[in-house]
């Protein structure tokens, strides 16, 4: 019996065991990524919520940000949420060409739960919740938009990079998560 | 149009969940709090003055000046927490008024109602609540706080009183998970805490919302020992703006919160910081000056 693919959980602040519950749940192996040696054979990350300013500093201080890069110009499957999603934008990783806007709902008082429709996904909408939550402003030609809140893209995919404005690891609908646990596995062969 | 749910418990729990894994500043000025968010802070604490100038000063502590929150407000982008007085609920009114993005009931403050604390479900804004033991953090909870931070003893820069209601909290929760059904229907009357809550606890090992620490933390080491002994999150009021190089300790707290469990990290972390906050031994304080006893 061959273990499964392993989906590294970038572990420097936010929700990352909430999203470790989930993969594991759907049978994952996960390592939680602190440190650049954590990268080492994983077959995908997570980049999870929190706050992006302080992930930012924790990935410079560790030295993270040129083997994320790297891992995803492999072509391994990268998932960020909310803060997530801020990681990858141009301004920061640079893995997505998106342009994210920070808390561009409002402070926590405009924090909501919806149910959203979501570009080819079977089973109807998904019900996401916002916290705080970045939009996409800008997106390059090369992304697809899979979801939006009143006209602004909440959810975008590029190759097998997604990434969601949104918290799928904090609600019970784990299709996004099998989505892209899909992808880690079509990705390891 | 998206049809929103705003201010669901979900949301609001949903918060402190981003939270995780941080550290929580106490600040009293726009400066302060760009120092602290340099630093990596994943939210400060507004108030007028940290708790060992509250200790000092005596008196009556209310909740801040709103011109001093909105000027922190305005000056970085993580979430800004402030404090109401125990049962205060117009402070917390006032405070939602500001859109802050947590409110903290909290002891430090000087309580404005002897038997009652806020009705937190009353409010958009997530609120947390100091415990000091299982009993209290479940009642706090069943008022609709979204987060539970371990009380300590504000103001002391010592982590003795963190430690204990840490331990007091995670050993009551491993005990009731050993109980039957009928032990923890009668368990439940001695925390003077919901069933619904109890059950919960004893059924899933862990409070149904976030567990964060407070009190007395004042150096890296602290931090680590509090995120060790089950702490998600810690938060440090005196102990860094008290300190002799601010700056230095933030990223040093910051930096042993997040490498916890290593202790070459923390090691590294501690190295060259200069001097802690003048300290008092929580021990040997007054019952009067006690924090942690005030909250029912």
């Amino acid at each position: 019996m061959v273990a499964g693919p392993l989906v590294g959980v970038l572990a420097l602040q936010g929700a990352f065991a909430a999203h470790r519950r989930v993969m594991e749940e759907l049978g994952a192996r996960t390592r939680e990524v602190r440190v650049v040696a954590d990268l080492e054979g994983v077959d995908g990350l997570v980049l999870p919520g929190g706050e992006s300013t302080t992930m930012s500093l924790a990935v410079e201080r560790e030295g993270l940000a040129e083997p994320i890069r790297a891992l995803a110009a492999r072509g391994a499957p990268l998932l960020g949420t909310c803060a997530g999603l801020i990681m990858l934008d141009r301004e920061h990783l640079g893995v997505m060409d998106i342009l994210a806007r920070r808390n561009a709902f409002g402070r926590q008082v405009r924090s909501f739960e919806a149910d959203l429709e979501f570009l080819d996904l079977e089973g109807g909408p998904v019900h996401a919740v916002f916290i705080r939550a970045p939009w996409i402003a800008e997106h390059g030609p090369g992304v697809e938009l899979l979801a939006s809140v009143d006209g602004h893209p909440v959810a975008a995919r590029a190759g097998n990079v997604t990434v969601l404005s949104f918290h799928p690891e904090l609600g019970t609908d784990t299709r996004l998560h099998e989505r892209f646990l899909a992808d880690v596995r079509a990705f390891t062969g | 149009m998206t049809m929103r749910d705003e201010a669901t418990f979900g949301v609001k729990a949903g918060l402190a969940e981003m939270l995780k894994g941080g550290v929580i500043m106490d600040v009293v000025d726009p400066e302060q709090a760009r120092i602290a968010e340099d630093a990596g802070a994943v939210a400060v604490m507004a108030l007028e003055r940290v708790p060992s100038d509250i200790r000092r000063d005596g008196g009556v502590a209310r909740m801040s000046d709103p011109e001093m929150i909105k000027g922190i407000q305005a000056e970085v982008s993580i979430p800004v927490m402030a404090k109401a007085r125990i049962g205060h609920f117009v402070e917390a009114q006032v405070l939602e008024a500001l859109q802050v993005d947590f409110i903290d009931e909290s002891e430090v403050l000087t309580p404005a109602d002897e038997a009652h604390h806020i009705d937190k479900w009353a409010f958009k804004i997530p609120f947390v609540c100091g415990a000091t033991n299982l009993g209290e953090a479940l009642r706090r909870i069943g008022e609709g706080a979204a987060l539970i931070r371990s009380k300590g003893e504000a103001g002391t820069g010592d982590v003795v009183e963190a430690v204990r209601h840490m331990r007091s909290i995670r050993g009551e929760i491993r005990r009731l998970t050993l109980m039957d059904d009928a032990e923890v229907a009668t368990h439940a009357k001695d925390l003077q805490a919901p069933l619904s809550l109890v059950r919960a606890v004893a059924r899933d090992g862990k409070l149904p919302v976030p567990l964060f620490s407070a009190g007395g933390i004042a150096t890296p080491a602290d931090a680590a020992l509090m995120m060790q002994l089950g702490a998600q999150t810690v938060f440090v009021g005196s102990g860094i703006f008290k300190s002799s190089d601010p700056a230095a300790r933030a990223a040093a707290v910051v930096e042993a919160t997040r490498n916890f469990a290593d202790p070459e990290r923390v090691a590294a972390a501690m190295e060259g910081l200069g001097a802690a906050m003048d300290s008092l031994e929580a021990r040997k304080l007054e019952p009067e000056q006690v924090l942690s006893a005030r909250g029912w």
